[in-house]
């Protein structure tokens, strides 16, 4: 009874938001419109597959695979760096204001802060690169943190106890035992920032999204189908990459 | 006190040195190809323009008719994001039948398989595979060239991607239950629908109206991102105060973004929960 009652209020409320957003199948059927979107659909066949088109679509992948890397890199860094106090190893301020900044910079959407970064630095790929590494960085940021707090205190107790400075503790001590557990949540990660890299440029970041972007609006549909092949083969190549060197860090354990 | 090792010796330091040398040469060409220039970030022109722009940020915009316009766009994107999700659950339930095997009869029926159920099941796989391998947020810029500016690109988009993703899953949900009542049926003769609906779909429900809620919470979040290329809501309205510079609005809208995604989640936890 329960159930077809749940199903029958999700029915009545999906029916008031199409009431709401007045989206009339009527219009979106008749025999004009229907004639346009089989027309622009048609355009999409065949794919542009002259030389010319193939390179710089070849070069945008490059970039696209670029920004994705040096994005996630940065990020890396970056939340390693802030992973340090939100794991409470400078006192309990220090980490409740790291976490913050990890939260802040976590909760805003990667094409936020495209939009926040091409006006920063402009149309084009670094803007994509810093929007990245900036949401990238709140995520593994988090995740390192909590890496860092379920580790065993121990080896680098035995340092600090037999003298050696904070730093060089927790860069001998801490961090080789975590290392495969970091590595692996950055490759994660790059998988799925490979699939946002490809997307950012539609709000000017760069890449193959960009491309995108401008064939579209150019009504070049063969140019756009090309591009989005290749936005597909991309994604396809570095989960192989990524689950590949996974298996080979698991492997020799390094 | 132990003084026999110099400190500075670091057993692993040559692999390490290795190591980083070959990272940075091989991540040399992307530093290169991202036109990477943090200098870009603090020239004069960037700086006052951010700086105006930033500055702006606080206080909010809260001014009685910009809060309305915030409340219906908040609305819409709820509205875009429940209208897909419905519209998807409508497309994935029958596909995610036929790709299914665990209504073939080759798995559960008394015969051995048919070369036809293999000949419909495969290009079903492989369209669901197209529909979600394509991000939400291309389809909505498709779709907006194809449907116009407004909410219905962002419906469809959503219901075109998301049907995709719960196909796979429902489907891989079926496959992963226990077959051993449908086979049971079919053996005392009953039809394959039937079949399914008393020995499959009955064990199958909490976990699919489970992921299906869990979905609507991610259509929330996308329906706002996708509005940035012109599929209403909150995106459209964020787009348009960013390009316009105007800070204050900007963090209003990026309240209400927090709040609605906070929203959301609380929703999604909560009707969970209530199945479990």
């Amino acid at each position: 009874m329960t159930a077809w009652l749940s199903l029958l209020a999700f029915v009545l409320i999906s029916g008031a938001s199409f009431w709401y957003l007045g989206i009339g199948f009527g219009d979106l059927l008749a025999a004009e419109s229907r004639g346009k979107m089989l027309d622009y659909a048609v355009g999409f066949f065949p794919p542009d597959t002259s030389a010319a088109f193939i390179a710089r679509t070849l070069q945008g992948s490059l970039e696209t695979l670029a920004i994705s890397a040096i994005g996630t890199l940065l990020a890396a860094f970056m939340g390693l760096f802030l992973a340090v106090p939100a794991a409470g190893r400078l006192g309990l301020p220090a980490r409740a204001a790291a976490r913050l900044l990890l939260n802040f910079l976590r909760s805003i959407p990667e094409l936020v802060w495209a939009m926040l970064m091409v006006l920063a630095a402009g149309l084009g790929p670094f803007a994509g690169t810093l929007a990245l590494a900036l949401h990238t960085a709140g995520v593994l940021g988090r995740l390192f943190a909590e890496t860092l707090e379920n580790t065993p205190p121990e080896p680098t107790l035995a340092l600090r106890n037999s003298g050696s400075p904070t730093a060089l503790a927790f860069l001998y001590g801490t961090l080789p035992g975590v290392m495969p557990q970091l590595t692996s949540y950055t490759l994660y990660r790059w998988e799925n920032n490979i699939r946002m890299a490809a997307v950012l440029g539609l709000v000017g970041a760069g890449g193959l999204g960009m491309m995108l972007y401008m064939s579209l609006s150019l009504f070049k549909q063969g140019e756009a189908a090309t591009v989005i092949v290749a936005m597909l083969v991309l994604v396809a190549i570095v989960d192989a990459l990524s689950a590949w060197l996974r298996q080979w860090l698991g492997r020799s354990g390094s | 006190m132990p003084v026999a090792l110099s400190p500075s010796r670091d057993p692993a330091a040559f692999p390490r040195l290795a190591f980083a040398l070959a990272a940075i040469l091989l991540l040399w060409p992307g530093l290169e190809l991202t036109e990477f220039d943090p200098a870009t970030l603090i020239d004069k022109r960037s700086r006052e323009v951010m700086g105006k722009f930033l500055g702006t940020f606080f206080p909010p915009e809260l001014s009685q008719d910009f809060l309305k316009l915030v409340f219906k766009s908040t609305l819409e994107t709820l509205a875009i994001a429940t209208a897909g999700t419905f519209l998807a659950i409508v497309l994935a339930f029958p596909l995610s039948l036929v790709v299914s095997r665990s209504l073939s009869i080759s798995r559960i029926g008394p015969r051995t398989g048919h070369w036809i159920g293999d000949f419909i099941r495969l290009p079903a796989r492989w369209l669901l595979i197209v529909l979600r391998s394509i991000p939400e947020i291309v389809w909505a810029l498709l779709l907006v060239r194809a449907v116009g500016l407004g909410p219905a690109a962002g419906v469809f988009a959503i219901a075109i991607s998301y049907s995709g993703m719960l196909g796979k899953v429902y489907f891989e949900i079926y496959e992963a239950g226990d077959t051993r009542p449908a086979r049971a049926l079919m053996g005392a003769g009953s039809g394959r629908l039937a079949a399914f609906s008393y020995g499959i779909f009955p064990m199958a429900l909490p976990e699919l109206v489970s992921y299906s809620v869990y979905r609507w919470e991610c259509a929330v979040r996308a329906s706002v991102v996708m509005g940035f290329v012109g599929a209403g809501g909150l995106g459209t309205q964020l787009e348009l105060s960013m390009r316009m510079l105007n800070g204050g609005e900007v963090s209003t809208i990026l309240l209400m973004f927090f709040l609605l995604v906070l929203l959301a989640d609380g929703v999604s936890a909560l009707l969970r929960r209530a199945l479990a």
